[in-house]
């Protein structure tokens, strides 16, 4: 990213020194460039940018007879109306929860697994446990959830379990107190696998000399995980977490839709699905893209705080 | 490695394979749990649990979703779908990611902005159905190839692998005479085979396994990929038309419903996780690439 931006700005500056005739003259040139480039353009104006555009319906009284630009301005009428609406706090705190422990949890298993990976010395072996760790990322989330209710549901094999030591089933997946850690757990079970991978690839890197001066010195294992090995992966741990961070409050939604029961709506509901709900579903258009923009907000929001955070402990080191 | 081993390493390092050794059973055995399932008489399984005596295994339920005419035309779409959304974000993203690799490129810095930032703004889900909609893309195949196509993460990734290409490369092939169309076909796309791949892949597993595009903008049934006949069967609950008759009892009904949710998982799941290792150092060079930008 530092690099892109750097080298933004010599070209910018380089740009700056042509004179306009010679720009089009490279651009006449060579015209071939602009005709690779067009697709991709107009691929992101027409799907990226025309929507965003389109948010503004948020602040109007949308009519798809008079259409985006037609429907009258009601100003922040549909933002207030979600703001006080009874559902505003639990759903707003179902998101923020969601996303939070799920972030605080999922976070550390993919560095721990890297590490303890790279404690493996056999290539072989290293690579066979890898391939049964990454599988579950191949595996779709319908069926992932399919799975859950599977295995949860009242005579399901981990009910057999339960009710062989208790007598009496747990009904996980209409269970509001269940919901979180459900969508958590399955959550670090289907991905921490995968997202080691740019750990390990990192851990590759470390100077085993800088192991054996340790080892000289006397420092165990754990010491040189410590002092050698994390520092090593610090700088990515940060970009993960930024990024990780900034979508907070959009993660997960496909996922969160597919598991909800009518039951588990008090701790399942959350932002995005409230929007396809009141949006789709009831055909609220306007009042849900003003709650999906809220959201937006939020996660913008989040994600400069992050880096600004992360910045100031990481030595400057931040996603931009 | 030369690094001598004290006694508290060698404990930490048998620790270390036990707790590997743990998440390796937690991945097997649910996944095998669910293979062998699948291959269960049902009364047995939802009586006893598993069993490994041959006359308690059946293969009913793969003989009822392999004729289910729905899951067969979800297949068909599903590897349709992923083909051409696999072509057209290759296309889209190796073509823009070497213009945008080019230094000289005017304008450059404007176009990777551009694309940046809808890496953190979005119009949201209802202006982006709205557009699909008024673009009278609803119910056709255009609103699952189309929106979604343009991935910004693959073209910085065709751009980075673009700029390890060497210039003297295309600066020769000029001399000789080429044309830039030339250069780019007869040149640079053989030497991309590797960044073509890894797009192709991860574009063709994303759409494999997605779901939610075509349950907003498909109302067609015929046009259902895999993944929504899966839903109805797994999380809704819903036989299928057609693959159980009114007359069956309600027990023979559950039984068979029971029966087809295992077969259907294996069924859906195992094209990609018995391709996957063939791909893998593919799928994880991918990642470095991006990792490295």
């Amino acid at each position: 990213m530092a690099n892109l931006a750097k080298a933004a700005q010599r070209t910018a500056r380089l740009g700056e020194q042509r004179s306009i005739r010679s720009k089009l003259d490279y651009i006449h040139k060579n015209y071939f460039l602009y005709v690779l480039l067009a697709p991709a353009l107009i691929l992101t104006i027409l799907f990226k940018y025309v929507p965003m555009y389109g948010a503004i319906i948020a602040f109007k009284d949308f009519s798809p007879l008079k259409g985006i630009w037609g429907s009258d301005w009601v100003g922040l009428k549909y933002f207030s109306k979600f703001l006080n609406s009874p559902n505003f706090t639990d759903i707003f705190f179902n998101t923020l929860k969601l996303s939070f422990y799920g972030l605080l949890l999922g976070f550390p298993v993919p560095i721990l697994l890297a590490v303890m990976l790279n404690q493996i010395r056999k290539a072989g072996l290293k690579k066979n446990i890898q391939l049964v760790l990454y599988a579950p990322n191949f595996i779709s989330v319908v069926v992932i959830v399919g799975m859950l209710f599977i295995f949860l549901s009242p005579t399901g094999p981990i009910n057999q379990l339960i009710a062989s030591v208790t007598g009496n089933p747990v009904i996980f997946m209409t269970e509001p107190e269940y919901f979180r850690s459900i969508y958590i757990l399955s959550g670090i079970w289907q991905g921490a696998g995968w997202s080691s991978i740019i750990y390990v690839a990192a851990l590759a890197n470390v100077d085993p000399e800088l192991h054996n001066a340790a080892s000289l010195d006397g420092a165990n294992l754990l010491q040189r995980i410590w002092h050698i090995d994390l520092p090593t992966i610090k700088p990515i741990m940060a970009i993960v977490f930024i990024l990780a961070a900034g979508g907070i409050m959009s993660i997960g939604f496909e996922k969160a839709y597919l598991m909800q029961t009518s039951m588990n709506l008090p701790t399942s509901e959350i932002i995005p699905t409230y929007v396809y709900k009141v949006g789709l579903q009831s055909g609220n258009y306007a009042y849900s893209a003003a709650v999906g923009l809220f959201n937006s907000v939020i996660n913008v929001v989040l994600l400069l705080t992050v880096n600004f955070i992360v910045k100031k402990l990481n030595e400057g080191e931040g996603l931009y | 490695m030369h690094v001598k081993h004290s006694n508290l390493d060698r404990f930490i390092i048998s620790v270390n394979y036990i707790l590997l050794g743990l998440a390796v059973l937690a991945i097997v055995v649910p996944l095998g749990y669910i293979v062998i399932a699948s291959f269960m008489d049902p009364t047995v399984l939802l009586s006893k649990g598993l069993s490994f005596r041959i006359s308690d295994w059946s293969v009913e339920g793969y003989r009822k979703i392999l004729s289910n005419p729905a899951m067969l035309r979800g297949f068909a779409n599903s590897v349709f779908y992923s083909t051409c959304f696999a072509l057209i974000s290759v296309t889209v993203s190796i073509c823009a990611g070497y213009a945008l690799s080019v230094n000289s490129l005017v304008g450059r810095n404007f176009f990777m902005t551009l694309f940046i930032i809808t890496m953190f703004f979005s119009g949201g889900l209802i202006p982006t159905y709205l557009l699909v909609k008024n673009l009278g893309m609803l119910d056709t195949v255009w609103a699952i190839l189309l929106p979604g196509a343009i991935n910004v993460w693959d073209l910085i990734l065709a751009r980075t692998f673009f700029k390890g290409v060497p210039n003297e490369l295309k600066e020769a092939a000029n001399v000789d005479g080429a044309s830039d169309w030339t250069i780019f076909f007869r040149i640079v796309l053989p030497l991309s085979k590797p960044i073509i791949f890894v797009i192709a892949l991860y574009a063709f597993v994303g759409q494999w396994n997605s779901y939610f595009d075509a349950m907003i903008y498909l109302d067609n049934a015929q046009l259902h990929p895999l993944q929504l006949v899966l839903r109805s069967i797994l999380i809704q609950n819903q036989t299928m038309p057609g693959m159980i008759s009114d007359q069956l009892a309600m027990a023979e009904l559950k039984r068979l419903s029971e029966m087809i949710k295992y077969s259907s998982i294996v069924i859906s799941s195992l094209p990609l996780l018995v391709m996957y290792p063939f791909f893998q150092k593919y799928f994880e060079k991918g990642v470095m690439v991006g990792s490295l930008k």
